[in-house]
């Protein structure tokens, strides 16, 4: 299946991705042939089959109770953050 | 002296609780490897001389009072997707260039109470995305056998540092056969253990129903040894499974009399080189000689497994590696317009060519309309090819083949084309799509190069498989060579 440039150009914008003008090409052919490639699940007979939710038959996630487990560790973790200020991180202004 | 990186993981565990030589000796040692192999192999992407000398300095003060662990003082390096406290965890990747983690993942955490000293943090394929390690920010891992040729991927640091004898054992990560597929092309033993067996908290996250921690070291017995240790529930992973660690180094030498070994018929198909054939087909015949029975078994649905791996990673890799927004941590572009600017453009910086393909496959396999033709779909066949194996271990009690269709490949030979690329991975992501047990072990060469034989087991049958393992190693020495240059 073929995707057009405009298509690449949507999911990149879906995924967030600023892509290069010689980006597009590349992802326009490479997807495509991605997408063929798995085209090759349409021939599978799964009419009757449960979509697999857990690699582990007959498991789902485990809940725990509802507790306080986690403690404030918040000025450690921006010690990772590209722009903070008195604790806030910091963005490009969203409301003008 | 000069023969301690010989010396297996199991052995020099032991001669350090012998005090035969001191973990700090140990150390030493395999670090000046390491800094020597660095220009030709790039099997690293930090080096924590000086951490580790203290550590095993320490180790060498309890060593001294005879309370040494399992691992006391023992060298071991870490891919550099498991999180290190105050040591920099990149994956590989510009996007993670300078992060430093303000925790350790489980696995770190256990093999340090376990004793282990960590030399460093090896180079992978961007966040474990690739089949040769040519996807790294940090520059491709080579081969020690042959430095033309790449190590595999994604764990082809840790692959070719064990190898090479840079370390006697290292931490990996398979999603769908990265430690598996390296461990075979450089000639080592690669264990990926149950999904849900090791802890994955603090493993930078790929695709989660399918990412597992597992070993890359010289011998099954080594694997043993280091999975005993990482293995066991943690509460901070949500997926990991309440069930009690057997002991894998005690239940080594279980017989192999009556084995049924199943030989998957689908992996014995065209595309298998003629000289891995012949390498897997005696090892076989060594099983047989040991007693076990050898059965043909066909998984009908195994073919489609890479089409449903190339829809489920890069889906849940997408959801994954939405948390990337240069705002909390990670790599920012240079003066964003607006926020939008500051998303699209951290992003298309901070990651490379292969981690943008698959998250844009995965975006585009979730998208309003194509769900359920793509991602729905493919779960639906993976269910059939989790039955498939369900039906063949109720016949046999491990299946065995071949790990890679070929053994290494040149550098750049397949970055052209991804699906080239995908197919390496034609053996190996069965086990991850079913949540199995694998490992490979080598078993022969091809040439110059090494060729590995994969073995699969049921659910937690970890003991099972590495028991396989060793009884080959006990019958062949495969395992023991060295590439010439390391030795």
């Amino acid at each position: 299946m073929a995707l057009t440039r405009e298509q690449i150009e949507s999911i990149a914008a879906l995924a967030r991705l600023e892509l290069t003008g010689a980006e597009l090409p590349v992802y326009q052919q490479s997807l495509s042939s991605i997408l063929e490639f798995v085209g090759a699940l349409e021939r599978a007979d799964t009419a009757s089959v449960t979509p697999m939710a857990h690699p582990l038959p007959g498991l789902s996630q485990r809940l725990r109770p509802d507790e306080v487990t986690e403690q404030d560790h918040h000025s450690e973790y921006q010690q990772n953050a590209p722009q903070v200020t008195a604790g806030l991180y910091l963005v490009p202004k969203v409301i003008e | 002296m000069s023969e301690l990186h010989h010396i297996g993981l199991t052995a020099l565990a032991a001669g350090l609780r012998e005090r035969r030589y001191s973990s700090v000796e140990l150390v030493q040692a395999f670090l000046k490897r390491i800094e020597a192999s660095q220009g030709a192999l790039n099997a690293f992407i930090s080096v924590t001389r000086e951490a580790a000398l203290a550590e095993a300095a320490a180790a060498d003060r309890i060593l001294a009072s005879g309370t040494g662990g399992a691992l006391t003082g023992v060298p071991i390096a870490h891919k550099d997707l498991f999180c290190t406290r105050g040591v920099r965890t990149t994956c590989g990747s510009r996007m993670l260039e300078n992060f430093v983690s303000p925790y350790d993942a489980t696995v770190v955490a256990k093999l340090r109470q376990a004793g282990a000293v960590m030399l460093g943090k090896t180079n992978m394929d961007e966040f474990a995305m690739g089949s040769s390690n040519e996807t790294s920010y940090f520059g491709p891992v080579r081969n020690p056998w042959d430095v033309g040729l790449v190590p595999g991927g994604s764990s082809g640091g840790s692959a070719a540092a064990v190898a090479a004898r840079l370390v006697p054992g290292a931490t990996a990560t398979d999603t769908g056969g990265s430690i598996r597929q390296p461990a075979a092309l450089c000639g080592i033993t690669g264990l990926k253990p149950t999904y849900g067996r090791v802890s994955r908290y603090g493993m930078v996250a790929f695709a989660s129903s399918l990412d597992q921690g597992g070993t890359l070291t010289a011998s099954a017995a080594d694997a043993a040894l280091m999975l005993r240790a990482m293995a066991g529930f943690d509460p901070h992973d949500s997926t990991s499974v309440e069930r009690e660690v057997p002991d894998y180094v005690a239940q080594l030498e279980q017989p192999l009399a009556g084995l049924k070994v199943g030989l998957l018929k689908e992996f014995f198909d065209t595309g298998l080189d003629p000289q891995n054939e012949r390498c897997v087909r005696e090892a076989l015949e060594v099983f047989e000689g040991l007693g076990a029975r050898l059965i043909e078994v066909s998984l009908p649905n195994l073919p489609l497994s890479v089409p449903v791996y190339y829809v489920v990673a890069p889906a849940e890799c997408s959801s994954n590696l939405a948390r990337y927004d240069g705002v909390r941590f990670g790599h920012r572009c240079e003066k964003p317009r607006d926020l939008q600017d500051l998303y699209r453009r951290s992003r298309g910086e901070g990651f490379g060519a292969e981690v943008k393909r698959r998250i844009m496959t995965g975006t585009y396999v979730l998208s309003a309309g194509y769900y359920d033709a793509y991602y729905l779909k493919a779960q639906r066949v993976r269910q059939l090819i989790s039955a498939d194996f369900t039906r063949a271990f109720a016949q046999v009690d491990v299946l065995m083949g071949p790990t890679t269709p070929t053994a290494a490949f040149a550098l750049g030979a397949k970055t052209s084309d991804p699906i080239t690329m995908y197919l390496n991975d034609i053996y190996t992501i069965g086990a991850n799509l079913a949540g199995l047990p694998a490992a490979s072990v080598p078993c022969g060469f091809a040439g110059k190069l090494p060729v590995g034989l994969q073995i699969v087991g049921p659910h937690f049958s970890e003991a099972r498989v590495l028991a396989a393992a060793h009884g080959l190693q006990r019958a062949t020495d495969w395992h023991t060579r060295i590439p010439a240059g390391y030795a």
